[in-house]
């Protein structure tokens, strides 16, 4: 339990101090969406249509380039075989770092996402499916881009085959979120699609980790 | 039968002699089954004549879920009991997958055009099987995308694996989603529900298209051991000219399988 908090709180320091990372993420996140007014126009009646897909959408491409870090560097200079061969199970390591991942990657984005929501003129009444949505969404979106950035690892070039791969696999989390938000606008109410984000959530995190250990030992071998 | 193949000169004899005989009864199938669907089968109450897209539509979904299934094992078995052609077999299926696949979208669309009035729509089965065309993609990327193909093809063998869940999505897909695609009329509890002078004339043309798979397999997997041999004889003969004394290492040095 101590390793894994402690492998937590060190990938959130190193984080931190290259703070750069998440202000890259944010930036992208922020600038994939204000992309969508300058494409399709910006009257509000069309932007309040595609709103939640705008953001959900910019949410997961925000998301896929930044799993490259995940193993990436540990992998290059060597610590991903310390962590291999410590007492902690390779698929709690993998736990560990998509959480931080997910604390440095998907948090940041569920706190921004009511400014952009107010960017594409989202119905207000639909805001807390749209970031109740990515606060279940994006854990398991980190979790199984994890899969992808393991099997990546020493790839020709890994960024775009990481999202090549994890593309189609992104496909639920972002059909239950979207569903989430046009749903909370009608009259059924968003509890089913939210649910089934939860379980795909619950559903990644015992299972995505063993893919994803494995795909590191392959790896490392 | 799966150890006894998996002598790689033993494959080579075996299928050596199955590939023409293959090739010939898929030949003779798939053009029995063209003419029985295409020209004897009746037209359809309400489509008329453009239901016989059909038989060449199903019979290519099935095939192209049917030969992820074959990859999926296919990887499983070499991950786990690490069979020496198990992986070749799973990266030659791969691209006729794709193949099946793309057919099965095309003629999907041509028949949806006549029928629903439109190219594409994004229903829960169509959705899906796009999916499938793409981890297939995928795979075949991620195989090639490694300077090791040892890597490439382990890495390949466990992202088949982690795509097996969208098999049970697209099969129920009409059941779990309210689709534009029509539910399934063969595989489904209580018997078929489509009419036996159009069920034989389908089966048929989906035999004939899994002998073709077979007889295309077989042929891409001793073409991948051909490319195989080739590139040890070409290093094995570097090896001889670049060793010293000009003594035929190559002979010693050689793989014991010819």
């Amino acid at each position: 339990m101590r390793a894994f908090c402690g492998l937590i709180r060190q990938d959130l320091r190193l984080g931190m101090r290259q703070g750069g990372d998440i202000g890259l993420v944010l930036g992208f996140f922020v600038l994939a969406v204000i992309l969508f007014p300058f494409g399709i126009g910006p009257e509000p009646e069309l932007l309040r249509r595609v709103a939640a897909g705008i953001v959900w959408v910019a949410a997961l491409l925000a998301a896929v380039l930044s799993l490259d870090r995940l193993f990436a560097a540990d992998y290059a200079d060597g610590g991903l075989d310390q962590i291999a061969l410590s007492a902690m199970p390779l698929e709690m390591a993998v736990l560990a770092k998509s959480a931080a991942h997910w604390l440095t990657t998907g948090l940041p984005l569920v706190i921004v996402s009511p400014l952009l929501a107010l960017l594409v003129d989202l119905d207000p009444a639909a805001l807390p499916s749209l970031v109740l949505g990515l606060l279940l969404g994006t854990p398991a979106m980190s979790l199984v881009g994890a899969i992808a950035a393991g099997l990546s690892l020493g790839a020709r070039r890994p960024g775009v085959l990481t999202t090549l791969l994890v593309l189609p696999l992104f496909l639920p989390p972002l059909i239950f979120g979207t569903g989430a938000v046009e749903a909370s606008l009608a009259a059924e109410g968003a509890r089913a699609h939210l649910l089934l984000l939860a379980a795909l959530t619950v559903a990644a995190v015992p299972l995505a980790p063993l893919a994803a250990a494995a795909a590191l030992r392959q790896a490392l071998d | 039968m799966l150890s006894h193949l998996a002598n790689p000169a033993r494959f080579m004899r075996i299928s050596g002699i199955a590939l023409p005989w293959l090739g010939g009864i898929s030949l003779v199938v798939l053009a029995l089954g063209l003419v029985w669907s295409l020209i004897l089968a009746p037209p359809d109450y309400q489509q008329g004549e453009s239901v016989r897209i059909m038989f060449i539509h199903v019979p290519a979904a099935w095939m192209a879920l049917s030969v992820y299934l074959f990859v999926a094992v296919a990887s499983a078995i070499a991950l786990i009991w690490r069979h020496p052609l198990a992986e070749i077999a799973a990266q030659s299926a791969a691209p006729i997958g794709a193949g099946f696949t793309f057919v099965c979208l095309a003629t999907g669309s041509l028949w949806g055009r006549p029928m629903w009035g439109t190219w594409w729509v994004w229903d829960a089965r169509l959705t899906s099987v796009l999916v499938l065309f793409f981890l297939y993609l995928g795979y075949i990327a991620l195989v090639n995308a490694f300077d090791d193909a040892s890597r490439g093809g382990r890495a390949g063998s466990l992202l088949a694996l982690v795509g097996i869940v969208n098999l049970p999505i697209i099969k129920f897909s009409v059941d779990w989603w309210n689709t534009l695609h029509q539910p399934a009329s063969v595989f489904r509890f209580g018997g078929p529900t489509i009419d036996l002078s159009m069920l034989v004339p389908l089966l048929v043309m989906a035999l004939g298209f899994t002998l073709l798979f077979g007889w295309l397999l077989l042929l891409r997997m001793r073409t991948a051991l051909n490319e195989r041999r080739l590139r040890a004889l070409r290093i094995y003969g570097q090896a001889a000219t670049a060793g010293a004394a000009g003594e035929p290492a190559s002979a010693a040095a050689r793989p014991a399988w010819r």
